[in-house]
């Protein structure tokens, strides 16, 4: 059955995801909060990360340009986005963000640039293997629908 | 199609900044058979628990009639923080008796020390997790308990100001609510 095969396919992304670190038992917290009454728990909360974070690193890009960088702004980001990551359980990106901090304390300018480099690249990777999660929920809830009607 | 129910509901008011963990503590409120409420700061806070006037006496009543029987707050907020909320609503004679539970991100003991001196009933460690809302409940009877007691001073105030016998009626009056109070409270303990 084609559902149960996109099943499998979800669950050894999502397997994966834990096994390589994007993913911690954050994640599993909000996989129980999904159920019937509430069958897109998780995708809005992924999707509301990704806009958020996209948001914040928007942000951080334009403030680590200037000449002069407001360390305190950085960090009051940084410190947003670490609180959304380990909302979401994406462990990488949290810990990208633990590092950020370290060098904003420090008013270490190059260690900052690196580090938003790495918080980038962790969100980026994150976020095409939630998209496909995303894209893989939705096609198995249509066979789910489909079965019902 | 009438909805019979069977155990009180009781409303919490969420108070955090980031709309993520504002849908987050929403969930699991709701999952565990909450009411909820959510708002992204403490003024709004303080707003929706009708904070105006101090002197009165009356139950934490909100703008559309809701009564709220916990606050459940993020620590780190602009402007207001958690802990400026918490003293704001223990520092309040309409609100005073109203359990607050704090969360945070960050372990720091000093904090957290600060925030139970203050009067929080507890401190959540984000993220917070669906175990955690099981400790809410014992909060909110204990709330609702010290609501009730300051009722019952109240409406014994009213009933001796207009009364010879006030002293003998009032000490009666005491004796008979304390008794129908007790009973109460531990069958609404066995619905746990």
């Amino acid at each position: 059955m084609a559902a149960t095969a996109l099943k499998e396919q979800l669950n050894g992304l999502v397997n994966s995801m834990f096994a390589e670190g994007l993913l911690d038992e954050q994640f599993q917290q909000l996989q129980m909060l999904q159920d019937g009454s509430n069958p897109g728990f998780v995708a809005e909360v992924v999707t509301l990360f990704c806009e958020d974070s996209e948001r914040i690193l928007t942000e951080l890009t334009k403030l680590m340009d200037q000449a002069l960088v407001d360390y305190s702004k950085v960090d009051a980001y940084v410190h947003q986005l670490k609180g959304s990551s380990s909302s979401v359980g994406a462990q990488n990106v949290k810990l990208a963000c633990i590092q950020f901090r370290q060098f904003c304390e420090e008013n270490n300018k190059e260690g900052c640039v690196r580090a938003l480099n790495v918080v980038k690249h962790e969100y980026y990777r994150l976020r095409s293997k939630f998209e496909t999660m995303l894209q893989l929920e939705s096609r198995i809830q249509a066979y789910e629908n489909k079965q019902q009607n | 199609m009438a909805v019979v129910a069977t155990e009180t509901q009781y409303r919490v008011l969420a108070v955090d900044d980031n709309l993520l963990d504002r849908k987050l503590i929403e969930r699991l409120l709701k999952t565990s058979s909450y009411q909820v409420t959510t708002v992204d700061s403490g003024s709004k806070a303080l707003q929706f628990l009708g904070l105006q006037d101090d002197q009165s006496n009356s139950p934490p009543v909100s703008s559309d009639q809701h009564v709220i029987n916990l606050v459940i707050t993020d620590y780190c907020m602009p402007e207001m923080t958690g802990y400026d909320l918490l003293k704001r609503i223990k520092e309040s004679s309409s609100l005073k008796d109203i359990p607050v539970v704090i969360m945070s991100s960050e372990n720091v003991p000093s904090r957290i020390n600060r925030c139970l001196e203050e009067g929080a009933e507890e401190f959540f460690l984000k993220p917070v997790q669906l175990s955690d809302m099981k400790r809410l409940k014992p909060h909110i009877l204990k709330g609702k308990y010290k609501e009730q007691q300051q009722q019952e001073v109240l409406q014994n105030n009213n009933n001796t100001s207009s009364n010879n016998n006030s002293n003998k009626r009032k000490a009666m009056d005491d004796e008979t609510s304390r008794e129908m109070t007790r009973p109460r409270l531990t069958s609404s303990l066995t619905v746990l």
